[in-house]
């Protein structure tokens, strides 16, 4: 392989269902900053059934170039079809670093193409820098269960490939003036390979809510309880927020996974996170110290959570939870 | 029916702590366990295996202490356990693994090979799709159920964002699962009393032949270039309020200094 015919940046814009997913328009962000010190190009590849509709917003959040495969095989994720069109780009437009969303899409594809590809990829990053004197891309995700980071580099292979969780990087300001370069690529696939038959999709009305959308976020943890959820809830709807919390709230069923916060959860930049009952394990931290304004409620002044907030209120959250409704809604009207 | 169970023994990451002066991992005492959706991967092989009867291999990539987690996947049910082991292949990424796992797996037949999504220790649920990949199989990760028609087809529900999937594919293919998906059961108290009469088989770089120049730490495309625990970020403030009362007004009084109600 010689690594100096690959160039610029390539960033796998997932669409679900016609849908544009946030994350691979934080990636496009991302790249713009990592491209910089490249002097590199960005470039975005979309790929789905009569998807051609989402190209613009790609091209307004900073892509300079935006490569397009539709095929109707492509309609429903299969991770075949998604494997040879995204293999078939990779090796025509030899990009250095590739970067895809950690999603469950993300998650399944992109060790899929590492395979075929060969190259070293890099899983869950939440850090991507460049290293100016190799031009190597420096990715560094946490592992042991968020206990330690670790910074990985691909030297000899490329494209060097990095998964980011979503919600971790930032978009670019959206400019209704951006013009990018638009590229319709015609894949031939090998059907034969093709082996799992898309029976239905099946939505899951409660998983509806995604908090990493949600601009406030009243989260609880063990602390909080069965007579809790309620006033999480209560607080979260004067406060035109959602309800999140911890792993030991999902294990309880006290709230779907899909409002867990944390390492095996959600990651959260919102502009408010209230945290209740919730100790601060280095596993739920990591999917909340984004947020712009923390403020803990805890019964245990040692609590870690405390060390990461803005605001660290040692008290019982079931007795301060009422008063301070109450308080909110005053003010509020 | 002839199913290959993949088991990671991993430290239990939920206990590891930061030693608060030195700043590293404290691993001294933790225990080990079966990595939980291996686990669940296991279980799912073992609900086949009473309903359709099969053969259950399970196969594991570590040192030699890893026999351990062997030996418990043997009396929850497994009928032969094998450890992939060398020194070569130390050191290796997960490329690295998932081929020289392959290398060992070609060497054993498999109408379904079952991994758990993914590990409590690297977290990067890419060794399943890997070694689907060099297998030339069909792949399915983030199974939350799975039906087996009794012939050779496989109904999965693909856990998604919003929802699942409900896919189908044939033997042979590769399935990932969720913790969430089972609930694995205990040994079984017979399985118990022999299970260290067992045999392990070890199954080291001349059993398996790898390609030498793709495994270990030489043959890992990605190199780990630092690590490093995170800081103790600087606290804010901290109110250690009289009454409930309190608690709330220092609340309040934060949202409206930032606009926030």
């Amino acid at each position: 392989m010689n690594i100096d015919e690959y160039k610029g940046i390539m960033v796998f814009a997932e669409q679900r269902d016609g849908v544009l997913q946030s994350v691979g328009l934080e990636l496009i962000g991302e790249a713009h900053r990592l491209a910089k010190n490249l002097n590199e190009k960005v470039t975005a590849i979309l790929i789905g059934a009569n998807v051609s509709h989402l190209v613009k917003e790609i091209t307004l959040y900073g892509a300079d170039r935006v490569i397009v495969v539709n095929d109707e095989i492509l309609k429903h994720y299969d991770t075949e079809a998604y494997t040879q069109a995204v293999t078939t780009i990779v090796n025509k437009y030899k990009p250095e670093i590739f970067l895809i969303g950690a999603t469950t899409l993300g998650r399944d594809l992109a060790p899929r193409l590492s395979g075929r590809l060969r190259t070293g990829l890099t899983a869950d990053c939440t850090e991507l820098s460049i290293d100016e004197e190799s031009r190597e891309l420096w990715s560094t995700r946490p592992t042991f269960g968020g206990n330690l980071l670790a910074t990985i580099v691909c030297p000899e292979h490329r494209p060097q490939m990095s998964s980011v969780r979503p919600g971790v990087m930032a978009k670019l300001a959206k400019n209704e003036a951006h013009q990018s370069e638009i590229i319709e690529e015609l894949i031939t696939f090998d059907r034969t390979k093709m082996k799992v038959r898309f029976i239905k999709k099946v939505v899951d009305t409660t998983k509806k809510i995604d908090i990493t959308d949600a601009r406030v976020l009243v989260a609880g943890g063990r602390g909080v309880g069965k007579d809790g959820i309620e006033m999480l809830q209560n607080l979260a709807n004067v406060l035109h927020g959602e309800v999140a919390g911890t792993r030991a709230l999902v294990e309880e069923g006290l709230i779907d996974g899909t409002r867990q916060v944390g390492q095996t959860g959600k990651t959260v930049r919102p502009d408010l996170y209230i945290a209740t009952g919730i100790s601060g394990a280095i596993q739920h931290v990591i999917g909340m110290e984004n947020a712009q304004l923390k403020i803990a409620i805890n019964t245990d002044k040692s609590a870690p959570i405390f060390q990461v907030s803005d605001l660290g209120v040692v008290a019982n959250f079931h007795e301060v939870a009422p008063i301070l409704l109450k308080k909110i809604q005053e003010i509020q009207s | 029916m002839d199913i290959t169970v993949l088991v990671k023994q991993v430290p239990n990451t939920a206990e590891i702590r930061i030693d608060p002066v030195k700043n590293t991992l404290i691993r001294d005492g933790v225990p080990s366990i079966i990595n939980p959706d291996d686990k669940a991967g296991l279980e799912e092989a073992l609900k086949l295996k009473d309903q359709f009867g099969a053969t259950i291999t399970v196969v594991s990539m570590g040192p030699p202490q890893a026999q351990l987690a062997l030996r418990e996947a043997l009396a929850m049910g497994a009928d032969r356990a094998i450890l992939v082991s060398d020194r070569k292949f130390g050191g290796a990424d997960t490329l690295a693994t998932s081929t020289t796992l392959v290398a060992a797996l070609k060497q054993l037949k498999s109408d379904l090979i079952i991994a758990g999504r993914q590990a409590i220790d690297g977290d990067t649920a890419q060794v399943g799709p890997q070694v689907a990949e060099m297998l030339d199989i069909p792949q399915v990760s983030y199974v939350q159920k799975l039906h087996y028609d009794g012939k050779q087809t496989l109904q999965i529900q693909r856990l998604v964002e919003d929802g699942y999937y409900e896919l189908e594919v044939d033997f042979p293919c590769l399935i990932t699962v969720l913790a969430e998906a089972n609930k694995p059961r205990y040994m079984h108290i017979h399985n118990l009393v022999d299970v260290f009469s067992r045999e392990i088989e070890i199954w080291d770089f001349e059993r398996i032949k790898p390609d030498v120049n793709q495994i270990g730490l030489t043959g890992s495309p990605t190199k780990v270039k630092k690590s490093y625990t995170k800081g103790v970020k600087q606290s804010g403030k901290i109110v250690e309020a009289a009454n409930a009362e309190e608690a709330a007004e220092a609340i309040v009084t934060k949202l409206q200094e930032l606009f926030m109600i």
